[in-house]
């Protein structure tokens, strides 16, 4: 049963159906987002029980032909990416009214899947070169699909950084390619003894995935292109398409780089994401717009997953810092995902999202607001969410490994998370006298946003359970 | 130094004459033809990495990652390009706004 | 309007650091460049020895089609997800001539068109035993369904039907014979050794009329910047955002 095969041909096949027979848009979105996460589900179960996976695509063995590699990060990842997707597509059905963005938003919509799916089941080097380039194209156009004049410019924006970074990236395989005569990932695991070639072609390949992963300083595309994306989009964008190039770059530092990589490198690393969290934190504190405020959180969390290269550097914390941090990448995937989704209810509601007039909204859409209450709790690191298990796996690795600066950082990050978090919530939750008028909701559209911050706390609760599943395949 | 290198080299030196000027000029075309030189170093790179054989016959391989890298280029090429043009279409002018998102 | 102060993002000084620094980070990958190992042989040799059971003479076309096929999936997978995206940013963009398109285009057009079709199957066939294949064979249609769309006056491409699906039939047969081959030989794309020529050539013809449709489509939603935008609904595209966004 050749199940990562399934998983990535069914949303290719989707978009083009869709692109054939655009009446089709509709359904066979709903369709896939049914189907996809059963084939995951099955996939998962099959990784567990054998352990690692791997598929030679047309029969050919490597170096000749390009290798499927499925391990318990990657399904995980993937299950990630079901979930998420699968209750966004519920929201978008509902969220997407006018025919020509129907039209456009499908296939754009299933090709974002696609690719996502390729790349967190590739084990070819050059394969993700083409993965990446597919998911920045979808993730550019579906950015531009609110057609404002905001909109164009941040995805052009965006589309240059991503562009940049995928040229980059090309150029460290190039390089690998022509040292070692090998594209495939498990291949070039054995390569030999450190060389400016592998220096030169991990310093390419990292800065052009740092880049499209928006850790600071190169996070100053992704603000404008989160908060002028449509909401749907928003949370896919920040909760999948930047974490896809952080996972590569995961992958890379493990199975390849991390033995001839300076230690400093790391430090550096930690260093970015450390300014991320305060810089990203302080701009969030200063946002007028809600969707605006969440994007900026967005550039925050991420600088947390940056930690994960410091903070693994000494062998006895190393996994655990892999735990929490990846830990981070799925509590913040569901808690981003229904915090944007939350957003996009209060805009179709009330037509703008500017916090300072958005006074006790709470009782007008209990429900959002309470998906919105749940997936904050995950982002500050309040127990008993996945957010909280993610920090206290980090806290353990940073006082472990004697590096208690980090420990700072991150009880800082979580204050001031808790600070703009609530600098909406005094808003939404205040007593006031007259409530804004608004439109009715769809109830789809609040209940996916609160099933992804249940989600999220979810994640807190069934840790054994999440962690047995990453580590099967041994990938740390 | 033997020929391939030579391109090798040419190649990285377009590379980055492509970034310096997608980061120096303002505006929106020189950006997208800046990053169509680099990545046409790239490709050139490629192409002389595939000429390093011992034998009269090249490899293989990177010209299908060079054929594959330019249908990837043309394609993202365009989507700048439609971009570029609907901005000038929409707020008049082919450069970025600078304008901090509020 | 351009910017009164030239077209550099940075001042003088900004400049010179720039460069610097493109300098310093060329001169490093020219280091490495030049002190890479030696190439092992070991690639060509083995896709020497596949070849006959390849189904093609080429060795790109075997590499691009047979032994790393999947990338080229994704990759017109990708060229596929840019004519959609051209499509949504540049709605308005029609697929049809001027009225009175300039006399040269059409002659050009008159002369061209038959042989544009001849020398793009003849490109389609040869890649079995040289350059070749689906990707040039398919640029070159392009260029004949460009010369179409700007110089044939009663050729309308927007209102054809036929449009989407010749857009995204490689693709669909790509995958159809993907998923096939799965579920007969056990491996995706592995196509069973006496039929591998006949497959790639089917899956070379679909992917050529998808990519000139593609590259036209492309075309036309980046040729359209001084068209006004068309009235109507299909023009109509912002979310309710834009509608409802208090200014």
């Amino acid at each position: 049963m050749n199940l990562p095969a399934w998983i990535i041909s069914l949303p290719l096949l989707a978009a083009v159906v869709t692109v054939v027979l655009p009446r089709t848009g509709r359904w066979v979105g709903i369709f896939t987002a049914i189907i996809i996460p059963l084939v995951v589900v099955l996939l998962c179960v099959e990784i567990l029980v054998q352990g690692a996976l791997q598929m030679q695509v047309g029969g050919w063995q490597a170096p000749l032909g390009i290798q499927l590699y499925a391990d318990g990060l990657s399904v995980a990842m993937l299950a990630l990416t079901a979930i998420v997707i699968g209750c966004s597509t519920f929201y978008a059905r509902s969220y997407f009214t006018g025919k020509a963005t129907s039209r456009s938003f499908w296939p754009l919509w299933m090709f974002l899947w696609a690719a996502l799916n390729a790349l967190f089941l590739s084990g070819d080097i050059f394969n993700l070169y083409v993965t990446l380039e597919l998911l920045g194209l979808s993730a550019v156009a579906l950015v531009a699909l609110s057609q404002t004049a905001d909109a164009l410019s941040a995805a052009m924006r965006y589309l240059l950084v991503s562009l940049t970074g995928s040229l980059s990236y090309l150029m460290g395989v190039a390089l690998l390619y022509a040292a070692n005569g090998t594209l495939s990932i498990k291949m070039l695991a054995t390569v030999g003894p450190a060389s400016p070639s592998l220096s030169t072609a991990f310093a390419l390949m990292a800065a052009g995935l740092i880049m499209k992963s928006a850790l600071f300083p190169m996070h100053f595309w992704l603000p404008p292109a989160h908060a002028n994306a449509p909401a749907p989009v928003s949370a896919v964008l920040s909760a999948l398409v930047v974490k896809a190039s952080f996972y590569i770059l995961v992958r890379l530092w493990l199975m390849i780089f991390e033995p001839f990589i300076n230690p400093s490198t790391a430090q550096l690393m930690g260093m970015l994401g450390a300014f991320a969290v305060i810089w990203g934190s302080v701009q969030a504190l200063l946002a007028e717009r809600l969707k605006l405020l969440v994007a900026y959180s967005t550039v925050a969390q991420i600088g947390y997953l940056f930690l994960i290269f410091p903070l693994s550097s000494t062998p006895q914390t190393a996994h655990t810092a892999w735990q929490g941090g990846l830990y981070f990448v799925f509590s913040h995937a569901c808690a981003k995902a229904a915090v944007f989704l939350a957003a996009g209810t209060v805009i179709y509601a009330f037509g703008h999202d500017r916090i300072n007039e958005l006074h006790g909204i709470v009782r007008r859409m209990p429900v959002s607001m309470f998906a919105f209450a749940l997936a904050g709790v995950s982002l500050i690191g309040l127990p008993p969410s996945g957010g909280f298990i993610a920090k206290w796996l980090y806290l353990n690795a940073a006082l472990a490994s004697g590096q208690w600066w980090w420990s700072g950082l991150i009880i800082l990050g979580g204050l001031l998370a808790t600070a703009y978090i609530f600098r909406f919530f005094s808003r939404a939750f205040s007593y006031f006298p007259e409530v804004v008028e608004g439109r009715p909701v769809p109830k789809i559209m609040e209940w996916t946003a609160l099933g992804l911050a249940l989600c999220a706390i979810f994640l807190g609760l069934t840790a054994p359970a999440v962690t047995e599943l990453l580590n099967a395949g041994k990938p740390f | 130094m033997n020929i391939p290198i030579l391109y090798e080299l040419v190649g990285v030196i377009l590379l980055g004459m492509g970034l310096y000027s997608l980061v120096i000029y303002s505006h929106l075309f020189r950006k997208i033809l800046a990053l169509n030189v680099s990545g046409a170093g790239v490709f050139l790179f490629l192409v002389a990495a595939a000429d390093r054989t011992s034998g009269p016959l090249p490899d293989p391989v990177p010209h299908a990652m060079v054929l594959t890298g330019i249908v990837v280029a043309v394609s993202a090429t365009a989507l700048a390009l439609a971009l570029a043009c609907r901005i000038h279409q929409v707020s008049g002018n082919a450069q970025l706004t600078d304008n901090k998102p509020e | 309007m351009i910017r009164k102060n030239g077209n550099h993002l940075f001042s003088r000084p900004g400049q010179s650091i720039a460069a610097i620094g493109v300098l310093t980070l060329t001169g490093i990958l020219g280091w490495t460049v030049w002190t890479l190992p030696p190439f092992s042989d070991q690639m060509s040799a083995l896709i020497s020895s596949k070849m006959p059971i390849s189904g093609v003479d080429n060795p790109v076309t075997a590499v691009l089609l047979n032994f790393r096929g999947y990338d080229t999936l994704l990759e017109i997978g990708v060229l596929l997800l840019a004519a959609v995206g051209v499509l949504s940013v540049a709605p308005s963009a029609v697929m049809r001539a001027d009225s009175s398109p300039s006399p040269i285009l059409v002659l050009l057009l008159r002369l061209m068109l038959p042989f544009i079709i001849l020398v793009s199957g003849y490109i389609l066939w040869i890649g079995k035993y040289a350059p070749g294949g689906a990707f040039q064979a398919g640029a070159v249609l392009a260029a004949g369904g460009i010369l179409l769309v700007t110089a044939a006056v009663r050729f309308n491409l927007s209102a054809s039907k036929a449009m989407p699906l010749a857009t995204g039939i490689g693709l669909l047969i790509f995958l159809i014979m993907a998923l096939a081959t799965m579920m007969v030989c056990g491996n995706f794309l592995q196509y069973p050794v006496t039929l591998a020529g006949t497959l790639i050539l089917v899956i070379e013809a679909a992917a050529t009329l998808s990519i000139a449709a593609a590259l036209v489509r492309l075309f036309v939603g980046v040729k359209s910047d001084t068209d006004p935008p068309a009235s109507g609904e299909d023009s109509k595209i912002l979310t309710f955002e834009e509608e409802n966004l208090i200014k």
